[in-house]
């Protein structure tokens, strides 16, 4: 059963909520435009004894990511958040806190990287880690990043996971969004979450002490990352039976990738986050007028969820993926491996490349009307199939 | 308190021999004085450096305390988040019974905590964990093959600052990383020079005990660095401390003195030898003698002046 009880939050607050009923041993955690309004809500809890956490006020984004994984690493459950230069800056330990297999939870208030300077939302910062190892969720709204946190426990610390996840969500269109939201209680969160699982254990132990990073050479080093491989391989299974428990206990219903009037559409736009709240009414305004469009919403990027997407869009007629971060002399990141995913099949729909709202852009009705309008085009006469467009830029 | 060494060679040493470390070199002598000197668990962190890469090569360990590396520059940020599960463990009753009394333990270069590391290193004190930061300081940065960092002395011959017609090495003197952390105000640094190990055992059980950040500049002799033979260390660490070029301090709560031999030298019990004595046996001061560049031998004399004086002052001499 959900709760009942809503709650007008904007969506960095409702990370910072989500992290209080997780109530982690260990938040370490540094301020950066848009993700802010997270660690100074989370410091109020703190201050007032609504958390047992240990807050760690680090001197950079690097030391927040360092500090996680050493919590992490002696059997805390570890979170921070941050975005853009701060996520760019923690790059090097990113990467680390996957190889050590630390189920570390990292809110991300996606925002455009330097430079030029820029404090608003695009995916560039997320886009840039998508290869260190971290699982990726995307949340088109506040209702989403908070149950996304919730989840995101479950599944970094499931036995054949162990790993650390990143919750992403727009900054600034939904990071300082308020909407409406309903939390669980807290003891719903208390009971779902549970203790720490026994394989989750660390560096506190003394009898029986562990070295947790040495060097690992030629002879080594290869089958670790394999083992990585195989352990994200087998998240999107565990995201599937998490989100299935969820909607058993709680009556929301999540799935790795969002159908929106797709069933019958001959054409779809696919893009994640904040922008598909757009899209999604679009469509209906366009199947108001007949026109049979619908919406497709990866909620993870990582581990990419290549069958389940390369199975949705192969009916279609007509696909337009949203990217909202380039990839300067190749394709934008979600285009590029839905392309990939694609490849099984003969017989494709045609597909064509947007980049939109970097830097924090408004991607409006009007521009994704553009969009729909060319897909009406290509479905007939292939025209646009495979070109990159750039929405909306001048 | 007093160590003695048949009581010492009793207990299980915490670092296993068998490692890869040079022949000769001072370094886990010094992680020895320190995580011996008291009974409590400890938890160590260690950035990437000769010590991490060279005592724990997968599949194998030299560490018989819990262990961690995560990079290079962050040991002090590592040892902070251990140090902060100890306290979010223990707030919800978590802790393991047997780390009660745990103490958290940072071990880092001289390149890792006076160069890339400082903001960490810097961050940590600040915030006022309950740890200790212990710098093993060879003057370079070995492991990648002896290039120069800030605590590397002026004229030392290193692969960056490399001996030639327009060089005599390297140019700039140390950083004075002592007066940096004491900046911190916190409760306990010290300076430590491992032939001294009754000076180095006490100020590391003192280091520990203390509630708060810590800190201890070890003195720590280089043979490939230095391109000195595999038994000089004890010379040289004795040495380094008969000519002020390394003086052993501690810094209490703001209070400065000086301890061992640099107490008799500061006292006018000791004679002060001459720098040249520490640097002729040293190959990377070697064109300095070839070459007779008694000016920046001069140079060299004179920085350690400088800072002697200024050491002694701080000390009430
Ligand atoms: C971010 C980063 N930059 C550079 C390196 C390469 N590196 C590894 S160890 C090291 C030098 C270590 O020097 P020091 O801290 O003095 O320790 P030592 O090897 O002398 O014991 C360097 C430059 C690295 N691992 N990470």
């Amino acid at each position: 059963m959900s709760s009942g009880r809503f709650i007008a939050v904007d969506g960095a607050d409702t990370a910072a909520f989500a992290m209080k009923q997780i109530d982690p041993d260990v938040v370490a955690a540094y301020p950066i435009t848009p993700q802010t309004e997270i660690v100074m809500k989370f410091s109020e809890y703190v201050a007032n004894g609504e958390v047992k956490t240990r807050y760690v006020t680090v001197e950079s984004e690097h030391s927040a990511m360092s500090a996680c994984v050493a919590a992490a690493a002696a059997g805390a459950r570890a979170m921070t958040a941050t975005a853009a230069n701060g996520l760019a800056l923690m790059w090097e330990i990113l990467y680390i806190a996957a190889s050590y297999r630390l189920p570390i939870i990292m809110g991300v208030a996606n925002r455009a990287l330097s430079g030029p300077i820029n404090i608003h939302g695009d995916h560039s910062d997320a886009m840039g880690a998508r290869d260190s190892g971290w699982v990726q969720l995307y949340s088109e709204n506040n209702q989403e990043v908070y149950d996304n946190y919730i989840m995101a426990l479950k599944i970094a610390e499931h036995k054949d996971v162990m790993l650390p996840v990143m919750v992403n969500q727009d900054g600034f269109i939904t990071s300082h969004s308020v909407e409406n939201v309903e939390p669980l209680t807290d003891e719903q969160v208390r009971d779902y979450i549970g203790k720490k699982p026994a394989h989750f254990k660390g560096l506190l132990t003394y009898g029986k002490p562990v070295t947790i990073g040495p060097l690992d050479l030629q002879d080594y080093y290869f089958e670790h990352k394999m083992q990585q491989h195989t352990a994200m391989q087998k998240v999107l299974p565990v995201i599937k039976e998490v989100q299935e428990d969820y909607f058993k206990k709680f009556n929301r219903k999540y799935e790795i990738i969002e159908k929106y009037k797709a069933d019958d559409a001959e054409m779809v736009i696919v893009g994640m986050n904040s922008v598909m709240g757009t899209v999604k009414d679009l469509v209906d305004e366009l199947r108001e007028k007949g026109v049979k469009i619908g919406a497709i919403k990866p909620r993870v990027f990582r581990p990419f969820p290549k069958n389940e997407i390369a199975d949705i869009l192969k009916n279609f007629k007509a696909v337009a993926i949203l990217d909202r971060a380039d990839s300067f002399g190749s394709f934008a990141p979600l285009y590029a491996e839905t392309l990939a995913a694609m490849y099984k099949f003969e017989k494709r729909p045609y597909i064509r490349s947007y980049i939109h709202g970097l830097g924090g852009r408004d991607t409006t009705m009007e521009l994704l009307g553009t969009v729909a309008n060319d897909l009406i085009k290509m479905k007939d006469s292939g025209e646009g199939h495979l070109s990159e467009a750039y929405l909306g830029v001048r | 308190m007093a160590f003695l060494l048949k009581d010492l060679i009793k207990k299980q040493a915490p670092l296993a021999s068998g490692h890869r470390m040079c022949a000769g070199c001072p370094a886990p002598v010094i992680v020895k004085q320190v995580l011996m000197s008291t009974d409590h668990p400890k938890v160590c962190t260690n950035a990437t450096g000769c010590l991490e890469v060279a005592t724990t090569i997968f599949p194998f360990t030299s560490w018989k305390v819990p262990w961690l590396h995560i990079a290079f520059e962050n040991s002090a940020a590592a040892v902070s988040g251990v140090e902060a599960a100890y306290h979010g463990l223990a707030n919800k009753g978590e802790l393991p019974e047997d780390m009660k009394n745990a103490k958290f333990i940072a071990f880092g270069g001289d390149g890792g905590t006076y160069d890339i590391g400082i903001q960490a290193l810097s961050g940590a004190l600040e915030r006022g964990h309950n740890m200790l930061y212990v710098c093993y300081d060879n003057e370079g940065y070995m492991n990648t093959g002896i290039q120069r960092s800030s605590a590397t002395p002026i004229g030392a011959n290193t692969t960056t600052t490399p001996v030639g017609s327009q060089s005599y090495g390297k140019r700039e003197i140390r950083k004075d990383l002592l007066s940096i952390v004491v900046a911190h105000h916190i409760p306990y640094a010290a300076t430590c020079a491992p032939h001294d190990w009754m000076d180095g055992m006490k100020k590391s059980q003192k280091a520990i005990e203390t509630e708060g950040p810590a800190f201890l500049n070890y003195f720590s002799p280089c043979i490939p660095g230095w391109k000195i033979p595999a038994d000089a260390w004890r010379k040289l660490s004795e040495l380094a401390v008969k000519t002020c070029f390394w003086p052993l301090i501690e810094v209490e709560n703001g209070k400065w003195s000086l301890t061992g031999e640099s107490k008799r030298i500061a006292d006018g019990k000791a004679e002060k030898v001459p720098a040249v004595e520490f640097m002729k046996n040293q190959g990377r001061f070697k064109h300095l003698f070839t070459q007779k560049k008694d000016d920046v031998l001069a140079l060299i004399q004179a920085d350690i002046d400088r800072s002697w004086d200024f050491y002694r002052k701080m000390a009430g001499y």
